[in-house]
């Protein structure tokens, strides 16, 4: 439960809101993870929250975390210089799997700032390419200027034989992709869809309607990987802050299959 | 070179009409092609046609008083543009601009409208795609009028 030690080796502005900080621990010891899993990330003094890590899982040796200022402990991270030393506690939780998916299709959806959390299993799927068939990103985002990883994007789709399809709520008329909601973008990729595991992390709203579109479409519930936030506070199961209902989402998830959630997703309140 | 015909038959918006109905429609089209930047209709012109996007894609552009224009929905191929000609006064209420080159069956509205009036079956048979399409629409738009990407998650 004690946050171990690291320092801040590089910053990167994403947008507007949203920073990428890269870490290495003082003790010289990496931070072996699976994507899709998260930290409690600490600004000493200030306050803990959870933050997904967004970096290579093939580089223990460097942890990154993309985060975006949404608050007190968000705003001071965010805000953390090259040198500065943060607390960080585990890896914790339940990762997307993303090797369950090879043999068949991949679908990456995320929406607003779930590319960060997604950001980590795509650079798994570009490591290991040729495990996998078709390897869809679909992003949406509220605005251009909101485009997460937008040369990144961009790499991947011109280097690792990635569909990439960006779509955004509106814009200027100097934009020349898509304008639309982001379930938008699964009627023009192609897939299998009983051979197909789908990653989607955004906002609760946005994964309903994308997992409807998804099952629509023939994908399994049980093949459709959902990441979901709740209030989490210890990270490993003891305080019960992320409960629903049945799952602690520390440890049960953040990432779970739509099936095992379908019937939460639909609870007000809960 | 492909026949308006089969540029009908072969769009998903007409997809499951048979043959004579499609036949009929194909007497109120045109093809059409417009260059990136060229726009399809402006806000406030009469609103006279259906367009069948076959190949590139569509902006629909709104003017803000005081800023830019905004984008508020694209239209791919496979998708169609434009509803305002089935409801008085028959005006466009954006402006539709090509984004890329654009490849379009435009369908003269007031030749559907009569041939609609005459074939109510016909007439049915579109009310159900026109809505179908809307239906899209009205949720996207209602979705994004929540602004979900605008709060909640850190990272």
């Amino acid at each position: 439960m004690l946050p171990r030690p690291f320092r801040v080796l590089a910053t990167r502005r994403e947008t507007h809101d949203t920073m990428t900080l890269e870490l290495a621990a003082l003790d010289g010891e990496g931070l072996p993870f699976a994507p899709g899993q998260f930290t409690m990330l600490q600004a000493f003094g200030v306050g803990e929250v959870p933050i997904s890590i967004s970096g290579d899982p093939g580089r223990p040796d460097r942890l990154v975390h993309t985060i975006r200022d949404v608050g007190g402990v968000t705003r001071t991270l965010c805000a953390a210089r090259e040198g500065d030393v943060l607390g960080v506690r585990g890896p914790y939780g339940h990762g997307w799997g993303v090797s369950d998916g090879a043999g068949g299709d991949v679908l990456v959806i995320a929406g607003g700032i779930g590319l960060a959390p997604l950001r980590a299993a795509v650079l798994e799927l570009v490591a290991s390419r040729d495990r996998f068939g078709m390897v869809h990103v679909l992003h949406g985002a509220r605005t251009e200027a909101d485009v997460l990883f937008g040369e990144e994007l961009l790499a991947w789709a011109s280097g690792s034989d990635i569909e990439l399809a960006v779509i955004v709520d509106r814009a200027a008329t100097s934009w020349t992709g898509r304008v639309g909601l982001v379930t938008e973008l699964l009627g023009g990729a192609a897939f299998d869809p009983g051979r197909t595991l789908a990653l989607v992390c955004g906002p609760e709203v946005m994964m309903r309607f994308v997992a409807a579109g998804l099952v629509a479409r023939g994908v399994p519930p049980g093949r459709v990987r959902l990441s979901l936030e709740r209030n989490m506070r210890c990270g490993v199961g003891l305080c019960g802050h992320c409960q629903l209902r049945e799952y602690l989402l520390c440890v049960d998830g953040p990432v779970l299959s739509l099936d095992a959630v379908r019937r939460q997703l639909g609870v007000r309140e809960l | 070179m492909r026949s308006l015909q089969d540029l009908l038959a072969e769009h998903p918006f007409f997809a499951g009409l048979d043959e004579s109905t499609v036949s009929m429609l194909v007497g109120c089209s045109t093809n059409v092609h417009y260059r990136a930047g060229e726009y399809l209709f402006h806000e406030g012109e009469p609103a006279d046609r259906l367009f069948v996007v076959r190949r590139g894609r569509v902006a629909l552009d709104v003017h803000v008083p005081g800023q830019a224009e905004m984008v508020v929905e694209t239209v791919e191929e496979g998708g169609v543009v434009g509803w305002s000609w089935l409801v008085p006064p028959y005006r466009w209420f954006f402006d539709a601009r090509a984004v890329q080159e654009v490849s379009a069956v435009a369908v003269d509205a007031t030749c559907l409208r009569a041939k609609c009036d005459e074939d109510p079956a016909l007439g049915y048979a579109l009310m159900q795609r026109v809505a179908g399409v809307m239906y899209h629409r009205l949720q996207s738009a209602r979705v994004r009028l929540l602004d979900l990407y605008g709060a909640g998650r850190a990272g």
